[in-house]
């Protein structure tokens, strides 16, 4: 139990609280920033910087040969805390081991980048991406086409966010 | 030309039954329709004004994509609100739920029949006009309890037990200030309160903004301040809506134009109480200085309820809500001391060689 001192009584906190001394310096402050800078970014127009470690649209990248990366060693499917990936497997005709399926649903992922991390290809990155929306339920679901046309599409973007970042790895 | 048009009017028919009972029943509809559409237009941009200046004070720019800087925003809101399902809760009073919101804007309407926008020009210039919009002011507490107890819901009934205490409350120490202006005034017509700022040694000078009633009744003024917000159930002391304690108060069950109602009936009854203050204590439609008469007397009186009206957003934008027992001490224990402490001073000065009322 605290016991509780009231304050011995002062006529100059009586006055201080009486003429409002203390509410109009506030009135002030909110007065001087009506007149301030705006912080304000026209989002659809203006947009703020992203890091070259920003994680956002998965893709799937390609060789400069064309041949895909993805090599199905299962370890963004291992890792994923989300449990957002599927991968099936087969072999080849020419002997390598391929995915036949590589399905990210991005309802469920939650864009750790753990993925990208584990990916021993630089395969499966995280994009900029974060313009895009489905419009039905199933939409978000990305499967192994999605992703690799997603990949094709951005790859010089891609390519350019990893050797930015190249350096700290 | 008003005159013009009302003897066209009268001499339409030529018969007793207009001219006696018709026409004045229809001119004066006109004339409350001129009134109301302006002030319910200021009502719906006065929305626009708070978001924006809020805002500002905020360091945003507010809503700027409706239109040109945001102008349309009130519209789009209207249109979302009227298109809205309009919910009425199970177990509602069924009578009482609709009655609500339209008690809450009836009056915040009506009391603006004695408002004077200039000298003569006021819908009825009634003698007793403070006592007037004191009395229809005072209904508008049955609007929130309506509302609150309609819903039928733990909500709305405490946020309008606690609305209708703290208007009540707040209600006394508003009258204490309109009689201290009435004592000085001698008069409760609005437009003699007005038109006896206009005297005064400051006013022979030319300076006629230091001979209105804010100055020589700083304190009343401050108190009028504070309490009209109080009044509205504004922020500071919207205890009435509390987001973070009782969501929305007597609204939660309100949806669509219902609950647009309410809106409409507070931001009407904003600006009726800062143009009360303007009347009262800032010389109605008078101008600041004399070499400014020439600039018509509503412009006075639009620019002045327009710079109280924005001291409740400012005041909103700066200070977070008071606790409900601060409230009422503030209403009970300090608010009407003062204002009968006051009441007595000016009531000696008033009987003092210095007496500068006459």
């Amino acid at each position: 139990m605290t016991s509780v001192v009231a304050s011995p009584f002062s006529i100059r906190d009586f006055l201080k609280s009486f003429m409002l001394t203390e509410l109009f310096k506030g009135m002030m402050l909110t007065g001087r920033y009506t007149f301030s800078r705006k912080v304000t970014i026209q989002y659809p127009e203006e947009k703020t910087p992203l890091s070259p470690r920003f994680r956002g649209l998965h893709a799937l990248r390609r060789y400069e040969s064309g041949e895909e990366r993805c090599i199905a060693c299962k370890l963004c499917e291992a890792i994923c805390p989300a449990m957002a990936i599927t991968i099936e497997s087969a072999e080849r005709a020419d002997g390598t081991r391929r995915t036949t399926r590589y399905d990210i649903d991005l309802a469920k992922c939650i864009f750790c980048g753990f993925c990208e991390e584990s990916c021993p290809t630089d395969s499966i990155v995280e994009t900029h991406i974060l313009e895009y929306h489905g419009e039905k339920r199933g939409d978000l679901y990305y499967t192994k086409e999605m992703l690799l046309a997603v990949g094709d599409r951005y790859e010089p973007e891609i390519a350019a966010a990893r050797a930015a970042d190249a350096k700290y790895r | 030309m008003i005159d013009a048009f009302y003897n066209g009017g009268l001499n339409l028919f030529a018969s007793t039954w207009w001219s006696s009972i018709a026409w004045p029943v229809i001119w004066n509809l006109i004339k409350i329709v001129v009134v109301v559409l302006p002030l319910l237009g200021a009502v719906a941009y006065l929305t626009l004004w708070e978001r924006k200046l809020l805002g500002w004070m905020q360091a945003r720019m507010g809503p700027n994509r409706v239109g040109p800087w945001g102008l349309l925003q009130p519209i789009a809101d209207a249109v979302k609100l009227l298109t809205k399902e309009i919910i009425q809760p199970t177990a509602a009073a069924k009578g009482l739920f609709f009655l609500g919101p339209l008690m809450a804007i009836m009056p915040a309407l009506a009391a603006w029949a004695v408002i004077p926008f200039g000298p003569d020009v006021a819908l009825s210039n009634v003698n007793a006009g403070l006592l007037l919009v004191m009395a229809i002011a005072s209904i508008e507490v049955y609007g929130v309890i309506i509302a609150g107890w309609a819903s039928n819901s733990k909500y709305p009934i405490l946020g309008a037990l606690r609305a209708s205490a703290q208007m009540v409350s707040y209600e006394i120490a508003m009258g204490f200030c309109f009689l201290v202006v009435v004592m000085v005034s001698g008069s409760l017509n609005l437009t003699d309160i007005v038109m006896g700022q206009a005297r005064g040694m400051a006013a022979d000078h030319g300076l006629n903004f230091l001979s209105w009633n804010w100055l020589p009744l700083l304190p009343i003024f401050v108190v009028y301040l504070i309490s009209m917000v109080a009044e509205v159930n504004r922020h500071p002391f919207d205890m009435a809506e509390g987001e973070a304690e009782i969501v929305a108060g007597h609204m939660v069950e309100y949806s669509g134009m219902g609950f647009a109602t309410f809106f409409l009936a507070e931001y009407a009854a904003m600006w009726l109480v800062s143009i009360l203050a303007v009347i009262m204590f800032l010389g109605g439609w008078l101008s600041p200085f004399a070499v400014l008469d020439f600039i018509p007397g509503w412009i006075w009186l639009a620019i002045k309820t327009f710079v109280v009206v924005s001291m409740f957003i400012w005041i909103r934008a700066t200070f977070p809500r008071f606790r409900y027992d601060q409230i009422m001490r503030l209403g009970w224990k300090v608010f009407i001391p003062v204002t009968l402490i006051w009441l007595l001073v000016v009531g000696v000065w008033m009987f003092s060689p210095w007496n500068i009322w006459h």
